[in-house]
């Protein structure tokens, strides 16, 4: 009987999709938490409907938020789920699509460079990487005027997940998304 | 109590007593640019803090939290480094009213940091796989607060003259706490013979490299290790612990039936 008022599990899981889909990160919602990467799964678990989030850091402040707008999401459809935090594999900025590196960069955030968790995580040292980084960095090149004559102010920025930089040639300061 | 509840709860005990210091430079940062990194770092090791705290209350079980562990345990209960828990500044009674002093919490997070890169890079391979992940996660920030650290240690201790002195200064109330690390306690070795935990002990080598290097550039001296060693993570702490702790625990002491 459950079948008139409740989808099949498959229709759900593709509904729910279908409705995360565009929900944007809280902190920067010129993208959303499937571009970010912080948006993993979305399965039919023991209890039913499970969405399953990652934590960007571990401290991040949005988690509780994200919850919610997960909640309220799936509800605007019609449909209710769990929402399970899942660890590992510990994210990355390597998970962030072309797409959403293109919309942060036009939002005025430099989107994170190159490929951090295959030479941090294999077999690169902690010694090399610390000792090395300054050098071993590449340019930040400015989200406004596109200058690769850039400097890192601070190793931290506004949110956990950038640092902060400033353009030598168009003088703006700007937000850098760490490459994680 | 299990011998990975005891280990999560000494790991969490580290991170949540140095996230209450550091967040005491938030407002007061020497530069806004390290009022915003410091509150940053504090951030990650509360982040981590709760992690091991949640995985602790799901493995003490009963009516256990995360903000019980927090905020309902004494200065006996808390197994953290005696490091952690000193204030910013140097050798002072716990009542002693004085300045901060950004050398000394330099110091101190690179200390810990070039530890803690080590001892999460090999709880990776912990059998408890919750404990694993925490560590995967930690890892890649504490890397970056040991690169942040590294980085004014370098900056102070090869900078001004007045710099310099306060770094080796810093350096030198700081360095004989760091024989903690290296001592046995029985949480460890419970830690270890389970396979959940890892010998800090066998870190040492590459942590005296890493130190060793970033001193040479920032032309620092490395001091002898002598004296007390300190025992905070048998329970046994310094009288500054208390004092932070009664700021940390108070709110929900008040209120302890609030929720948030």
């Amino acid at each position: 009987m459950n079948t008139v008022v409740t989808p099949a599990p498959a229709d759900a899981i593709k509904a729910a999709w279908t409705a995360l889909e565009t929900l944007a990160d809280p902190e920067i919602p010129v993208v959303s938490l499937r571009e970010l990467g912080i948006l993993r799964d979305v399965r039919q678990g023991a209890d039913g409907l499970e969405v399953v989030i990652t934590p960007t850091y571990s401290g991040c402040p949005a988690m509780g938020q994200i919850e919610e707008d997960v909640h309220t999401t799936l509800q605007a459809v019609g449909l209710q789920g769990k929402v399970v935090t899942q660890l590992a594999p510990a994210w990355t900025t390597d998970w962030m699509t072309d797409i959403a590196k293109e919309k942060l960069r036009a939002y005025g955030i430099a989107p994170p460079g190159g490929h951090c968790a295959k030479g941090r995580t294999e077999g690169e040292s902690v010694l090399r990487f610390v000792r090395g980084a300054a050098e071993s960095e590449p340019a930040v090149p400015c989200p406004r005027c596109g200058s690769n004559h850039t400097v890192e102010s601070s190793h931290f920025g506004s949110t956990a997940c950038k640092a902060l930089y400033k353009c030598l040639d168009c003088q703006e300061p700007f937000d850098y998304f760490k490459p994680y | 109590m299990s011998a990975t509840a005891n280990y999560l709860l000494h790991l969490a005990d580290n991170a949540v007593v140095l996230g209450q210091r550091t967040a005491e430079w938030c407002g007061h940062g020497p530069v806004i640019e390290e009022d915003i990194a410091l509150a940053n770092v504090s951030l990650d090791l509360i982040g981590q803090a709760r992690l091991l705290y949640q995985q602790a209350a799901v493995e003490l079980g009963g009516d256990a939290t995360e903000d019980k562990l927090a905020y309902f345990r004494d200065v006996p209960d808390f197994r953290n480094y005696t490091l952690l828990e000193l204030p910013h500044r140097s050798a002072l009674v716990g009542y002693a009213k004085s300045d901060m002093d950004y050398a000394t919490t330099i110091v101190r997070n690179f200390l810990y940091s070039a530890l803690m890169v080590l001892v999460w890079e090999s709880l990776q391979e912990s059998k408890d796989t919750q404990l694993a992940a925490i560590a995967a996660k930690s890892l890649k920030e504490v890397r970056y607060h040991l690169r942040h650290s590294r980085d004014w240690m370098v900056r102070l201790g090869d900078g001004t003259e007045e710099s310099h002195a306060r770094t080796q200064a810093a350096l030198d109330h700081l360095m004989p706490y760091t024989q903690e690390f290296w001592t046995d306690s029985s949480i460890e070795t419970a830690a270890v013979a389970a396979g959940v935990g890892v010998n800090a002990a066998s870190l040492r080598t590459q942590w005296d490299i890493l130190v060793d290097n970033t001193l040479t550039e920032a032309t620092l001296v490395r001091p002898a290790l002598e004296g007390y060693v300190t025992q905070g993570k048998n329970g046994l702490h310094s009288e500054h612990l208390g004092f932070l702790l009664t700021e940390m625990q108070s709110l929900a002491r008040a209120h302890p039936t609030a929720t948030w």
